[in-house]
């Protein structure tokens, strides 16, 4: 249902676009025509002929805004299988575009170095409203080769150990560090394999559970199994209203259930992958609402909530000693 | 509760008295297999073996005390059919949950020791296995015992969706407190070990030993076959595999794993007398 809505907002944002553009010119065309009182070649239409058209054209379009607010309402009521096609649109805000907006002079900070640089965790060094922080997440990427390099988010052993390097530098200078959470799941590769995926998971998760500065996860996307988990052992986890987090994809989930990937929005419905099953669950501890429609249609206010967000959660996180921070972690896990 | 080989013994030796091999097919007496350690005694294949028989051969006779033995799972999500299937499972395996935890001695030595029992649900990490794990790490690091885990496990219980997942973190947690307290910690890989256990408690050992060709990784083979649309090489994700990969520190077959357990127990300072 969702697919539908989103492809006749899309249409009308096409129709929208040309229209304003076509009102634009004709604006311009009727105050030159004010101003010169000549006329150039190709415009032999009198000024009332353009003012005609031009209010055609501003109630065509004040009807097509009328249109699009009514199809985004119709997004009020999602189920489950709606935002989990939310959460993977391609054209929702990623980490790239959370970094440029929420912090100021980022440093990239690339490579585990120990063996490879693996570019589906993106991270580095950043202010926070002044505050020096560490800033890293999955990284899905906006065009289609960046996609690939990244494998659509699904990071290697690799990304992991870069992860936990940056981390254990942020606990060094005691820097918080904030991370994002968007993956489809680490990476089920053969030489991610090889490479010891499964030991680099674990370590990112005993290593993260006694870091001694705070740490705020948002899940921003998708956020599957011990990929997202990985990056995601917090003391606040915060996730956005149509994200979802789940133990694995309602796809693999209907594959190991019920040996058929194609019944996902039935899974969708046990999983409890909603921000707001989650919240009630305890396990996430703020729910960051989005503009109806989902974050894409608004990613400057999504990004104005996040902030506010980190910002009221980071502060008291802040006062206390490192061996609270500790303990809060722990106490936040250890109930579950 | 005790166990005590001989018992073991006595009560499966009534049944069928053959086993069929599940690799090379062959029929062989039941005497002869638990005299392997439940190997095919022509392939050499290993058998997949209770908790309690595990416990048997690891610790000192009648020195085993079971802990925990009333956790069971939650059911956090009400999934349809799960409370059912669990009681089945319970019944069958006269099990409360896949994970068994228990302290005993090795050569007089007292230590942890936490297994997965691949009989119940695969050994897939629940809420109650998670729960269950966690009270033993903490109990080791509590009396200062030397950790043993058995993990077998088919990954994550889907029943349980996102409370599954979170056992990853609390077990993980564990381990590492358990480690920053100077605690021994040996994890033996069994077949088969793979999604969330491989990617928490199994891999973070101090000593990480496995049994021959036990399957151990954190994707499912046919996964990895679906994402890079071909067959993997013969062996791929065995123990022996990862052996070569440097991810396991020694591969040992059953009928030596309590003498190697002896050893690392002396070398880190434990006073370990065969009985």
């Amino acid at each position: 249902m969702i697919r539908n809505i989103l492809e006749q907002a899309d249409k009308v944002d096409a129709k929208l676009a040309v229209l304003s553009k076509s009102a634009k010119k004709h604006t311009i065309m009727l105050t030159r025509k004010a101003l010169t009182s000549e006329s150039k070649d190709g415009e032999n239409a009198s000024s009332e002929d353009i003012s005609a058209l031009l209010e055609k054209e501003r109630e065509e379009i004040l009807h097509l805004q009328g249109l699009k607010k009514d199809l985004l309402e119709q997004c009020r009521d999602l189920t489950p299988a709606d935002r989990v096609v939310l959460a993977r649109l391609s054209n929702r805000p990623h980490i790239t575009d959370f970094i440029d907006a929420l912090f100021t002079d980022f440093f990239e900070q690339k490579g585990d170095h120990l063996y490879d640089e693996d570019p589906s965790i993106f991270g580095g060094i950043a202010l926070f409203h002044g505050i020096p922080v560490t800033v890293l997440g999955h990284r899905k990427g906006s065009t289609v080769e960046e996609n690939m390099a990244c494998r659509f988010g699904m990071p290697c052993p690799e990304g992991y150990r870069k992860a936990m390097r940056l981390m254990g530098q942020a606990e060094k200078f005691g820097r918080p560090i904030i991370t994002f959470i968007d993956t489809p799941g680490a990476y089920p590769g053969m030489e991610a394999e090889e490479h010891g995926q499964g030991e680099a998971i674990a370590r990112s998760l005993a290593f993260m559970s006694h870091l001694s500065v705070p740490v705020i996860a948002v899940v921003t996307g998708e956020g599957n199994s011990g990929g997202a988990l990985a990056l995601s052992v917090c003391n606040r986890m915060l996730m956005l209203e149509n994200a979802v987090y789940s133990v694995l994809s309602p796809e693999g989930f209907a594959s190991i259930l019920w040996k058929d990937s194609s019944r996902h929005e039935e899974a969708c419905e046990l999983m409890k992958l909603t921000a707001a099953d989650l919240y009630e669950n305890g396990i996430v501890d703020e729910v960051i609402p989005e503009p109806r429609g989902g974050a894409q249609t608004d990613p400057v206010s999504v990004y104005r909530s996040i902030e506010d967000a980190i910002a009221r959660h980071l502060t008291p996180l802040m006062k206390m000693s490192p061996k609270e921070i500790t303990a809060d972690r722990h106490k936040k896990f250890r109930k579950l | 509760m005790q166990f005590s080989l001989r018992k073991n013994m006595e009560e499966e030796l009534k049944e069928d008295p053959f086993i069929t091999c599940k690799k090379c097919g062959r029929r062989s007496r039941k005497s002869q297999w638990i005299s392997h350690y439940y190997a095919c005694p022509v392939c050499g294949k290993l058998k997949n073996v209770s908790a309690s028989y595990r416990l048997s051969v690891i610790f000192d006779k009648g020195s085993i005390r079971l802990q925990d033995q009333n956790i069971t799972s939650q059911d956090p999500l009400n999934f349809p059919g799960y409370k059912e299937k669990l009681e089945a499972t319970k019944d069958k395996t006269g099990l409360m949950e896949s994970a068994v935890t228990a302290t005993g001695k090795i050569g007089g030595q007292k230590a942890e020791c936490i297994i997965l029992d691949s009989r119940f649900f695969m050994g897939s990490m629940s809420d109650a296995v998670g729960e269950k794990v966690t009270r033993g790490i903490e109990y080791a690091t509590k009396h200062h015992l030397p950790l043993i885990i058995f993990a077998a496990s088919g990954g994550a219980r889907m029943q349980e969706g996102i409370f599954s997942l979170m056992q990853m973190a609390k077990t993980s947690d564990a381990i590492e407190e358990y480690s920053r307290n100077g605690g021994l910690y040996i994890s033996v890989l069994t077949h088969p070990t793979t999604g969330g256990v491989t990617a928490s408690f199994a891999t973070l050992a101090d000593i990480t030993l496995a049994e021959p060709g036990a399957l151990i990784g954190f994707a499912g083979p046919r996964v990895i076959e679906q994402t890079i649309g071909k067959k993997l090489p013969a062996g791929f994700q065995r123990s022996e595999y990862l052996y070569q990969h440097g991810f396991v520190d020694k591969i040992v077959p059953r009928e030596d794993l309590r003498e190697t357990l002896m050893m690392l127990l002396k070398l880190h300072g434990m006073k370990v007398k065969e009985a």
